[in-house]
């Protein structure tokens, strides 16, 4: 198996509380993995697990096929969700500082930082202290730390938290550079629309379980119910509504005569949407179909709602 | 290793680059030598003012007694009744007025004696004028009695009880007491590292969670390493700090001491003598004797072995409680929360420095030194105390010394091992004030 990370039955208690309770994970490298939970679940206890930050009860991980160890964590990198730097020190000083704990020699972590700097266009703020940043600049300085080792695994808690729209994107587009190059990625964040259209896995955490995990494509095929939403051009909508509403499962419409609009929601018995189009397009002209895909933080709710059921 | 160094390094560097850190550095020498310099020219300047009394004597038993000091002169006023001398007295801005009434015997004449002055009069000045009027009385009474002044001087000898060891040597009196004032010399530095150096690691670990960089730092060292680093970075920033007061205080008083030309002997002892003291106590023959004798036991004091286990008292001790420190600086969030946890912390030192104070002055081996020499979280301030003392025979039994070092490697074990779980799972805790129960709970995580 092509993992860079598993976690097998990982279980951690803290006092009575149970914050995880036997987790079992494949991330398969070189993807984007997405850790998705409310807060509270788990989800920074698993990152803190695999940094090696704290330690399971019970339960392994297994990092790139051996068993997890003090010297993979220079393989890894982590933003954390709490982060900061040190406020007096200087900008360059403290990235050569976090690249040496991280085992890089002064001399590659001069030049890589050079690299990053240059990349970043932040190159004059060698010498500034972090005080003088903004939040914003801090926050570029912080990605450059995480990323200068080159790690086969990179961890982002609540990734783009604290970032303006503009260098989220940059650090976005950045983070698929280092996927592109071959570095797998974790995102933990319990914002799971900010990180779902860049994760191809997903495991979704709730109350220290984990309730679902897999490629996200197959659990949306998994999860979407043949539900579609329809745009017709129609004058006369009241009617054909109705004839509709009589063939099919109709939710949610809405006419607007003054535009000749209907727009509405149709749940199809199957996937096969052949008749449907067949019967509506000859009654009117199809502005648009789109099929309905639940979203992840959709998926969670049916999920975590079908599971108290069977409790 | 080398991680250690990196944090260790960048510690230090934290640390004295710090603009008040630098600041304390180069002004608390200039405070503390000002301070003695300050000291020294009030002192001067007090001795300086000279008193004027004036002396109304209708008795005149006491023509001959008021004679000038360098800090008292006496202007006799006579013919006058006491209303115009007290007025005249004030007008001429003099201190005060003693008046001695009209008696017939010189007894009566010293009880009837008034002092009048503006406010209420200096203990020195009233001192000096009690001499003279003891030392007439005394006279009168002998004379009365029919004993010569002289066979008097004769009698009234001092006497001093001879001590020595049994081995036969001769001690000093007093020894104990300047031994214990070395030792508790050490402990006292011993004390104020840890108060002062121990609230650096404090602090700066909770700059490290209120900065929020402590969790990047823990994904690659482990905690117990950056505790390490931080306790061992800070301890060499301040024992720089130290050296750099201990050297620059050292030349700068050379140099003022040479600059006003005051004698640093002086210094030590402020308290005026009775201003007007009619009898100075004559230097005693032995006096020299004594000196050397003091010299001799202070040159008998192992110094080696007082600085060997002043080291080794030192790191423990130190160790120990900055790691408790560095324990309260992971629990609290900013530094006001940790005025709950830092009491418990000094108590056990100020205790040490009373209690080595008070009872090993006394006696450096009673049970009470003993039980405080021995309990570890004592141990450093008041063992060294007794040290000076000596080891083995007359001085600290060695059993006692093994007991206490063990006791104290043994709980520097232990409360490092506690320190580093407390720290371990505080840094990782955000907007909680934690309460010791908290905190107790936080060691079975």
């Amino acid at each position: 198996m092509n993992t860079i990370l598993v976690a097998d039955e990982v279980t951690k208690k803290f006092g009575n509380h149970l914050a995880l309770n036997k987790i079992s994970l494949e991330i398969p490298k070189n993807s984007i993995y997405g850790l998705l939970g409310p807060n509270g679940a788990g989800k920074t206890t698993l990152i803190r697990i695999i940094n090696q930050i704290t330690y399971p009860d019970t339960g392994k991980v297994y990092f790139d096929g051996q068993p997890l160890q003090p010297r993979h964590v220079s393989m890894i990198g982590y933003l954390p969700e709490e982060r900061g730097l040190y406020k007096s020190m200087k900008v360059g000083e403290q990235a050569l500082y976090l690249a040496q704990l991280k085992g890089l020699s002064l001399s590659e972590a001069r030049t890589r930082l050079k690299y990053w700097f240059d990349r970043l266009d932040i190159g004059d703020w060698w010498n500034r202290k972090i005080q003088e940043l903004s939040k914003g600049m801090a926050q570029k300085i912080q990605f450059i730390v995480t990323v200068l080792h080159k790690p086969k695994l990179l961890i982002f808690d609540e990734p783009f938290s604290g970032f303006d729209p503009i260098n989220a994107n940059i650090i976005k587009d950045e983070i698929l550079q280092l996927k592109a190059d071959g570095t797998s990625i974790i995102f933990s964040t319990h914002r799971m629309e900010s990180v779902e259209e860049l994760c191809e896995y997903i495991a979704l955490i709730h109350n220290a379980e984990k309730i679902l995990d897999g490629k996200l494509s197959e659990i949306k095929k998994a999860y979407k119910n043949n539900v579609f939403n329809v745009g017709l051009m129609a004058n006369n909508g009241e009617e054909l509504l109705q004839e509709l509403d009589g063939n099919f499962s109709i939710s949610g419409s809405n006419y607007d005569p003054e535009e000749g609009q209907l727009h509405f929601r149709v749940q199809l018995p199957s996937e096969d949407t052949r008749d449907f189009l067949q019967y509506v397009s000859g009654r009117a002209s199809i502005h648009n179909f789109v099929e309905t895909i639940p979203s992840a933080s959709d998926i969670f709710i049916q999920t975590v709602q079908s599971k108290n059921l069977h409790e | 290793m080398s991680k250690l160094w990196l944090i260790i390094k960048r510690e230090y560097l934290a640390k004295v680059r710090n603009k008040s850190f630098v600041i304390m550095t180069f002004l608390s020498p200039i405070l503390m030598v000002g301070m003695i310099v300050l000291i020294a020219y009030l002192t001067k300047v007090n001795d300086s003012e000279r008193r004027v009394l004036t002396i109304l004597d209708e008795s005149v038993f006491f023509d001959q007694d008021f004679n000038p000091t360098p800090s008292t002169a006496y202007v006799s006023l006579r013919d006058i009744s006491l209303e115009a001398a007290k007025d005249s007295t004030a007008s001429l801005g003099y201190y005060g007025l003693l008046y001695i009434p009209p008696e017939s015997t010189l007894i009566k004449a010293a009880e009837g004696a008034v002092f009048f002055s503006r406010e209420s009069p200096n203990t020195a000045v009233l001192a000096g004028l009690e001499e003279i009027f003891q030392h007439r009385l005394r006279e009168q009474k002998l004379k009365d009695i029919g004993v010569s002044e002289a066979d008097f001087a004769t009698i009234q000898n001092q006497y001093e009880l001879n001590t020595a060891t049994f081995t036969g040597r001769q001690s000093v009196k007093g020894i104990n007491e300047i031994k214990a004032i070395i030792g508790g010399g050490f402990g006292y530095l011993i004390m104020m590292f840890i108060i002062i150096y121990g609230g650096f690691v404090m602090r700066s670990v909770i700059e490290e969670k209120t900065s929020r960089v402590i969790e990047v730092i823990i994904s690659s060292v482990k905690p117990f390493q950056l505790m390490l680093g931080k306790i061992i970075g800070n301890s060499l920033a301040g024992i720089t700090q130290f050296a750099i007061w201990i050297v620059s205080a050292g030349l700068l008083l050379l140099v003022v001491l040479l600059i006003f030309d005051i004698d640093p002997t002086g210094l030590g002892n402020p308290t005026p003598m009775p201003a007007n003291s009619l009898m100075p106590t004559p230097p005693s023959p032995s006096g020299v004797d004594t000196l050397q004798q003091y010299a001799e036991e202070l040159y008998r004091i192992p110094w080696a072995m007082l600085i060997f286990f002043f080291v080794v008292y030192f790191l423990l001790g130190y160790l120990i409680y900055s790691s408790i420190y560095a324990a309260i600086g992971a629990a609290v969030d900013n530094e006001t929360d940790t005025q709950q946890f830092i009491f418990p912390i000094i108590l056990p030192l100020m205790l040490a420095i009373y209690v080595g104070f008070f009872s090993v002055f006394n006696n450096p081996h009673g049970p009470i030194a003993v039980g405080f020499s021995l309990f570890p979280l004592t141990s450093p301030i008041v063992m060294l105390m007794r040290l000076p003392g000596g080891l083995g025979e007359g001085g600290v039994p060695v059993w006692q010394l093994i007991t206490s070092l063990v006791l104290l490697a043994g709980t520097f074990l232990g409360i490092v091992w506690l320190a580093a779980k407390i720290y371990r799972v505080g840094i990782l805790m955000y907007g909680k004030k934690p309460s010791y129960r908290e905190i107790f709970k936080w060691l079975k995580y």
